[in-house]
């Protein structure tokens, strides 16, 4: 059936398996700015030095593997048509500004999509590795280790007080940007989300939702990573974001005990509301659908609903994002159109489950 | 596409105004339209590169002053390497090569500390090949260090052994150096 087969694409392989405190953790992402220290940085480079980096990467690091990230290959941003790139964006593989530097700009993706270094974004290397769960202690260590392989053969942008250089500033020192991707229903139903916010800030880390804009987090999905790259060790960093993201894991828990406790009745009501409206919408808006998507997913963690994997969530999150949605279609759709193609994708998708 | 009125610079500001129905398109430089009156520095959007950029006029206390026609900043230091100047550098809040930290040096420290709460040094990772002899100098201070601490506690044994690793260490570097020249 096609639908099966579009959908072993619309989720990478690695998110396909579960990690530590899954229920809360989606992912957790370790992203390496370098640069090549001879060449102008892509904020001013003429298309001739972005041409010779890409080249280099491509000569160097495509058909190798690395490890247990295998068969590495290139996807040039100029190959490829406007939809699919999107759809590149929503699977986070790559940055929507790297869509913008369309001429040299390219991704190398590893076969199961747990790495992707992306060449000619702001800086000329964006190195980034995910992790399913809660893994950010594993995913520095191996990111540091891709990182030391790359090393072998590209000249790096270093100094010694400054650190690694970045075209932003606020990127140098370690480069590092490190992110967990949190699904916080509880947290957001009994309204505490704006009391966490202050404190995690105060740690020179940021919360902010996934989707949507502004301060509305649609899905309750949250990520959660450092804004300060100088002056501290990766080490530490990450240190610090494992503590914030433990106490936010544990304060979750526990406000889906009260919840449990207090309107269970309520609790069950809201869920398998959101279930039903899954299951037979034929009009469903991407809002609405990561709401009731949101409350499905919570059912499950719960024990409310069986027989449905939990990564469901985050498929359905990325299968009904407007590129996905066109890919499937195999056409540009109005957002009248993807609201009806939404709806019978999540109806399909669930009645798939439902046969198993 | 080149400024109209210059005809030297690239234009950058393109402008259509409909009046009456008739379509009428201006392209401009930077420079002629806030001569021409298009461009009014407090009516430009707010974006989060300019949010950045407004960090490196505070530098001075007197931000307003940068801006103000005639009075351009101090001197205009330019990237040797790629050309980037420091007044393209203020507005765009990027680098464009790694010579731009040595030539923006001296500017840079309160940038740094306003966006890394307070911090201007690296205390992290070193690169293999780019760090050089870096990794052995941090080994040689963190085992200069011990030898103290131990020394201090009277554990002349064990600081012995530092010592020696600490010789072995400075071997290598100075060999390192002949290696090079």
């Amino acid at each position: 059936m096609s639908l099966e087969k579009f959908m072993n694409e619309a989720i990478s392989p690695w998110m396909r398996h579960e990690g530590p405190d899954s229920d809360i953790v989606l992912s957790s992402r370790i992203r390496l700015a370098r640069n090549f220290s001879l060449e102008p940085f892509p904020t001013v480079a003429e298309e001739g030095p972005l041409e010779d980096v890409l080249s280099f990467m491509e000569d160097n690091f495509t058909n190798v593997s690395f490890r247990d990230y295998e068969r590495f290959q290139m996807v040039k941003m100029k190959d490829l048509e406007p939809i699919e790139k999107r759809v590149l964006v929503e699977k986070h593989l790559i940055s929507p500004h790297l869509v913008e530097n369309a001429e040299s700009a390219a991704t190398i993706i590893s076969e199961n999509e747990q790495v992707s270094i992306m060449v000619n974004e702001e800086d000329h290397i964006r190195i980034q590795l995910y992790f399913p769960g809660f893994q950010l202690d594993k995913a520095l260590e191996q990111t540091s280790q891709l990182d030391d392989w790359l090393e072998e053969k590209i000249d790096y942008a270093f100094d010694e007080e400054r650190g690694y250089l970045t075209a932003c500033p606020t990127n140098v020192g370690t480069g590092m940007r490190a992110s967990v991707m949190m699904h916080l229903p509880a947290l957001a139903i009994t309204q505490q989300m704006s009391r966490m916010t202050p404190a995690i800030n105060q740690l020179g880390l940021v919360i902010r939702g996934i989707y949507g804009e502004g301060s509305e987090a649609v899905g309750n999905l949250f990520q959660i990573s450092n804004q300060i790259t100088l002056g501290k060790s990766e080490e530490d960093i990450v240190e610090d974001l494992h503590s914030v993201v433990r106490q936010l894991i544990e304060q979750e828990r526990k406000a889906r005990q009260t919840l449990l406790n207090r309107s269970p009745v309520q609790l069950e009501d809201r869920i398998f509301r959101s279930y039903g409206l899954l299951k037979h919408s034929r009009v469903i808006t991407s809002k609405e659908a990561a709401s009731c998507l949101s409350d499905l997913r919570l059912g499950i963690d719960l024990g409310f609903i069986k027989d449905i994997p939990r990564t469901i969530l985050n498929e359905l999150m990325v299968l009904t994002q407007p590129g996905f949605l066109q890919q499937y279609a195999g056409e540009a759709l109005g957002a009248g159109e993807r609201d009806m193609k939404r709806a019978t994708l999540i109806r399909e998708r669930i009645n798939l489950e439902d046969e198993d | 596409m080149q400024c109209q009125r210059c005809q030297e610079r690239p234009a950058t500001v393109h402008l259509t105004q409909v009046i009456n129905g008739k379509k009428n398109e201006v392209h401009l430089c930077d420079q002629c339209a806030k001569e021409q009156g298009y461009m009014n520095y407090e009516e430009e959007s707010f974006s989060l590169n300019d949010l950045l950029s407004g960090l490196f006029h505070m530098e001075g206390g007197k931000s307003s002053e940068l801006f103000k026609e005639n009075k351009k900043p101090k001197a205009d230091l330019q990237c040797p390497t790629c050309g980037l100047t420091y007044q393209e550098f203020t507005r765009s809040g990027k680098f464009g090569c790694a010579t731009c930290y040595e030539t923006f040096n001296e500017r840079l420290n309160p940038v740094l500390k306003r966006v890394h709460s307070g911090n201007t040094k690296h205390h992290g990772k070193i690169p293999k090949r780019a760090g050089g002899n870096l990794n052995v100098r941090k080994d040689i201070e963190r085992y200069k260090e011990s030898l103290h601490q131990l020394i201090k506690q009277e554990e002349f044994e064990e600081a012995a052994k530092v010592r020696d690793q600490i010789k072995t260490l400075e071997e290598e570097l100075n060999q390192g150096k002949g290696g090079d020249s």
